[in-house]
């Protein structure tokens, strides 16, 4: 377990009706660091989510996660599997109110809630600005103030890995920056991985550790933040950068 | 005439109430006994069938659901002659001597009860978003628990499943009336009695036991609303 990545990718691929859209040779996630997935739409970054969260299984090659490795249609224990999760850009909540919303993941691993762990998660939600909101319905929220949930919901069971499929989407700023500094401080205090895709490559400066630039199913380039925006290697990363690829 | 008798209905069925008349009270008792644990029976088959349908995919699942559908408006006098015809002496069931008994009746409405109940059920939970049962996934949730979440999500669809449940059967009189023989003390309901008296020339009782049969429709359906609306107002 004590390994310095969580995920170790090696020659994965996903094809779905004849159609590979995912074909990773090489790709690790470092513990502890802010792992951005950037690229045009299609790329394949969402595909490379759902499998790195066992979603979906890969059809080749094999994912190292947490110290065990898992082939085509393999997906980790329970256990293990539990130890990550993922934020889409929908925040797709229950029709319930905010606080059975971000307890659930304790429920189902049947957590007792007691009074110290009511204070933690309240922190949680006032950390998110969500406490005042914590007995309204999740359905009466704004966008902004739903992702905020789904963000919460996300880190209080405190997954080892947190994927991000574009969570601030669609944000105003106000919402962006609340989330961005959760994620921040999330990952610093449980030392976990974070994967984020985003479109917003301001946000990717930001926020990231690393990049990687996916196009057509393929890691084009993977790079820290500063050698990736101040001196890509590929072209395909330059084009990227500049504007030049859009689709 | 006609408002002479439907007044004198009213009269009487007030006077059959008030005066707590056991023939009345009988009835109705069996009429909630029996159509109630249909009921629960059709429930605790077709709301879990309807979730299995909703949720998952597999070969021949069009078929299923096409007979389903089917069921759905079968007529309720078909289905008791199917269940009169099983548990005949000479049927394949007819060793368990429920002809005639209350637990005849309760199977042909369940019967009846179980495709609404599912049907409406598979309507709601296909109705949930695809991308909710999803992150309940990726949040750790087992099969079991995102089905039971997915079902919570479809509750109003539930409950509406229900109420159809209920109104197809607290309603229905062919087949109760083939099934249970409408035998005094035992079996008669209250849709059987009305077609008693009316042919006996007692309308006014026979209006009575529809102004009786219509308050409980009403009454059920009134809560199941009154819930509903709740449901959907939330706090806030």
């Amino acid at each position: 377990m004590n390994e310095e990545f969580t995920y170790k990718m090696e020659n994965i691929s996903k094809t779905y009706a004849r159609k590979t859209v995912l074909q990773v040779e090489n790709l690790n996630i470092k513990k502890g660091e802010i792992f951005c997935l950037v690229g045009p739409s299609g790329a394949g970054k969402s595909t490379l989510l759902r499998l790195m969260n066992f979603i979906e299984t890969t059809d080749t090659g094999h994912i190292r996660f947490l110290g065990k490795t898992y082939g085509p249609s393999q997906v980790p224990p329970l256990n293990l599997k539990r130890e990550v999760t993922t934020v889409f850009q929908r925040s797709a909540l229950m029709t319930t109110s905010v606080w059975n919303n971000v307890i659930y993941p304790l429920k189902i691993r049947g957590k007792k809630i007691d009074e110290n762990e009511m204070k933690r998660i309240e922190k949680i939600l006032d950390d998110l600005g969500l406490l005042k909101l914590k007995s309204r319905r999740a359905d009466k929220l704004s966008g902004g103030e739903a992702q905020r949930v789904a963000l919460a919901r996300a880190i209080v069971f405190r997954p080892t890995v947190l994927l991000l499929d574009e969570p601030t989407a669609n944000l105003d700023p106000a919402n962006i920056h609340i989330i961005e500094t959760i994620i921040s401080k999330y990952v610093q205090e449980v030392d976990s991985s974070i994967v984020m895709i985003t479109h917003n490559i301001f946000q990717a400066r930001r926020m990231a550790d690393r990049i990687a630039l996916l196009h057509k199913g393929k890691v084009i380039e993977i790079n820290s933040k500063n050698e990736f925006f101040e001196n890509p290697h590929e072209d395909v990363t330059k084009d990227f950068l500049s504007g030049r690829i859009i689709f | 005439m006609s408002s002479n008798i439907l007044a004198e209905g009213v009269l009487e069925a007030l006077s059959l109430l008030i005066s707590m008349d056991s023939y009345v009270l009988d009835i109705i008792a069996v009429s909630l006994q029996v159509s109630g644990t249909a009921l629960v029976l059709a429930a605790l088959i077709g709301i879990p069938l309807g979730a299995f349908l909703g949720l998952t995919n597999f070969p021949g699942k069009a078929l299923v659901t096409a007979l389903l559908y089917t069921g759905m408006g079968f007529p309720p006098v078909v289905i008791g002659l199917f269940v009169f015809i099983l548990l005949s002496s000479s049927g394949p069931m007819g060793s368990f001597g429920w002809l005639f008994t209350p637990y005849g009746m309760i199977m042909a409405q369940s019967i009846i009860s179980f495709p609404l109940v599912a049907g409406f059920t598979m309507t709601a939970v296909m109705g949930v978003d695809k991308n909710l049962i999803q992150q309940l996934k990726s949040l750790g949730a087992t099969k079991a628990q995102a089905t039971l979440a997915t079902l919570k999500e479809a509750r109003l669809g539930v409950l509406v499943s229900i109420i159809a449940g209920f109104g197809a059967i607290i309603s229905e009189v062919g087949a109760v009336m083939l099934v249970g023989g409408n035998i005094e003390g035992a079996t008669r309901v209250l849709t059987t009695a009305i077609v008693l008296e009316t042919r006996k020339g007692n309308f006014g009782i026979a209006i009575a036991f529809g102004i009786i049969l219509l308050t409980i429709a009403f009454i059920v359906n009134f809560t199941m609303l009154r819930l509903q609306n709740k449901e959907l107002r939330g706090n806030e």
